[in-house]
């Protein structure tokens, strides 16, 4: 009895040491990234830098075209991928009743959802780019971001959905509304949340992508409005971060834009948070 | 089928539903079996029998609600006036406005009280403000619930308690200026206050409309329906006025029933 119960009490204490400690490297990891990138680009954090375009002339680097770009690529991509992949959902949910060909296209979208990027890379080039004669252009790389994250917007909005009560469509049905109707006014008003989530996580998927956006969108550093940007050729944050650090050694731009980046992230983060209170909040009232 | 003859005989008012010979699967499970019923106009008729015995399932071919389910095969009769509802290509919405539905739950849409009400009427197309507002609070006072929200118009129906929610539900469903009521069980998650207000405001809206309102509670249906039908296993074992079912039943399924000898 008593040995036993000894024997309990190493292992417990060893087992909580051991997870104790592991905590504490994650979290060390975690500040040391943090730090080493504020220190390593706070002495290069200049307002020209981040508000100018590079200019050969003047031997300057500014990457307010590759901020305006990433911005501009998730904004398309996200105009594309939420009608289809929202729509994808609704059709799975509410429409398909044959279960054998929803189970196909759910096969279809795990595996779209396990692919690595670098192939969405590849094959958005040569149908995108090449194909479909976009060329090397940021319109092409919001194409083969939307079809990257189609899975994830499908399957949030799956998922949120799933969670909308049958009554309320009972409901609705009951008194006469067509399912278009129902849908629109009240399965989808009831599961923008998870739309929402769903959003937030593609837009920080987005963000971070570079493999699959340097085959597609290419590396220019011009500034341009939406629309001519889409027809050229134009470096998101990830892929001029890839550029000056690999291509020109320039590290300190390179840590500049990590920070940018880590910025961005956080906001997400917080709107993520922010948004989802309030929906909670709103739901109990 | 003498059950049933013997209830027409006994009113010659005007059907609205005719149910001859109905039948309906669930891919392979035969729920209803043969039913006639003749569900006469300004009534209410009580559909009473142990849970699973088909009651749900037959209230909604009423308002063709089995249309949801996938799998549901139909066989025989039932008109609503002089339209058939099996197996017809009627309009579907067109029915639903006139064949309004109370569900077993309360479920008031998550919108404030006056857009679920309004929703019927936006849903059929009626888009002028005093128009709406008129049937608003119309429907709020015919189900006796306009006092209780009339100063939370704009709040969310959600806050509401359960019963005040269920009589939410039924003015919501009495916006669409309907004639027929179905209710199923529309009282069995409420206290027996709400129970009582809901009871009382069936029979009042019976002056103005067919009700049909499937209930597990025996006084029930004999404290408000004018006819009772009596379910079991699929069967309508026996149809006819409240009175005669409840006091001097024909089938011996019936009266062990009605007097709690099981279900
Ligand atoms: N959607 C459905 N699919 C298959 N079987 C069902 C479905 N709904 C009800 N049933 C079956 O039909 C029978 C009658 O059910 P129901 O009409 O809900 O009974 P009640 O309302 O009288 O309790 C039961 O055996 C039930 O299991
Ligand atoms: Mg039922």
């Amino acid at each position: 009895m008593s040995i036993s119960s000894t024997k309990r009490k190493i292992y417990k204490t060893t087992m909580l040491t051991l997870s104790n400690v592991c905590m504490a490297i994650t979290v060390a990891l975690v500040f040391f990234l943090v730090i080493y990138i504020f220190v390593k680009s706070i002495p290069y954090f200049t307002w020209e830098l981040v508000s100018t375009s590079p200019s050969y002339l003047n031997d300057t680097i500014g990457v307010l075209p590759d901020i305006m770009n990433t911005i501009y690529i998730i904004f398309a991509a996200l105009l594309m991928v939420l009608p289809m992949g929202v729509g994808t959902a609704i059709y799975l949910n509410e429409y398909s009743n044959r279960p054998r060909v929803e189970k196909v296209i759910e096969y279809c979208i795990e595996t779209l959802a396990g692919i690595p990027s670098i192939i969405y890379g590849l094959v958005g080039m040569l149908v995108f780019c090449q194909f479909m004669g976009l060329q090397t252009s940021l319109l092409a790389g919001a194409l083969t971001l939307m079809i990257m994250n189609l899975p994830t917007i499908i399957r949030t909005t799956q998922e949120s959905l799933k969670t909308v009560p049958q009554s309320y469509r009972e409901g609705a049905f009951g008194l006469g509304a067509a399912k278009w109707r129902v849908i629109r006014t009240v399965v989808l008003p009831s599961c923008i949340d998870g739309i929402v989530t769903g959003c937030i996580l593609a837009v920080g998927r987005m963000m971070g992508e570079s493999a699959a956006l340097l085959f597609t969108a290419g590396f220019a550093h011009n500034l341009n409005g939406f629309f001519d940007a889409m027809n050229s050729a134009g470096a998101t944050l990830t892929v001029a971060l890839y550029v000056y650090a690999k291509e020109q050694g320039q590290f300190e731009v390179a840590f500049v834009i990590a920070a940018i980046l880590m910025f961005m992230s956080l906001a997400i983060n917080i709107t993520a948070s922010v948004l989802a209170r309030r929906i909670q909040r709103r739901k109990e009232a | 089928m003498p059950t049933s003859e013997n209830a027409s005989a006994a009113d010659t008012s005007a059907n609205v539903f005719t149910v001859r010979k109905f039948n309906l699967w669930y891919g392979d499970h035969h729920a209803l079996h043969n039913i006639n019923m003749d569900i006469k106009e300004h009534s209410i008729t009580a559909l009473i029998g142990p849970s699973g015995c088909g009651k749900s399932t037959f209230i909604r071919n009423l308002n063709r609600m089995n249309d949801l389910i996938p799998g549901v095969k139909l066989e025989g009769s039932i008109k609503y006036n002089n339209e058939e509802l099996v197996n017809s290509d009627i309009d579907v919405s067109k029915l639903r406005k006139e064949v309004g539905m109370v569900f077993q739950k309360p479920n008031p849409f998550p919108m404030s009280v006056y857009d679920n009400i309004a929703y019927g009427p936006r849903t059929h197309g009626v888009r002028n403000h005093a128009k709406l507002d008129a049937l608003v609070s119309g429907s709020l006072k015919a189900a006796a619930i306009y006092e209780e929200v009339k100063d939370r118009m704009n709040s969310s129906a959600l806050g509401l308690s359960g019963g005040q929610q269920q009589r939410l539900c039924i003015a919501r469903a009495l916006a669409v200026q309907p004639h027929v009521l179905l209710m199923d069980e529309p009282t069995s998650a409420l206290d027996p206050i709400s129970t009582g207000k809901i009871e009382e405001l069936a029979m009042q809206l019976k002056e103005k409309y067919t009700i049909v309102i499937v209930t597990h509670n025996m006084q029930q249906a004999l404290r408000i329906s004018d006819y009772t039908a009596f379910f079991l296993l699929g069967d309508l074992i026996e149809f006819g006025p409240t009175e005669k079912i409840f006091s001097n039943p024909e089938d011996k399924r019936t009266e062990d029933y009605i007097t709690g000898r099981f279900g």
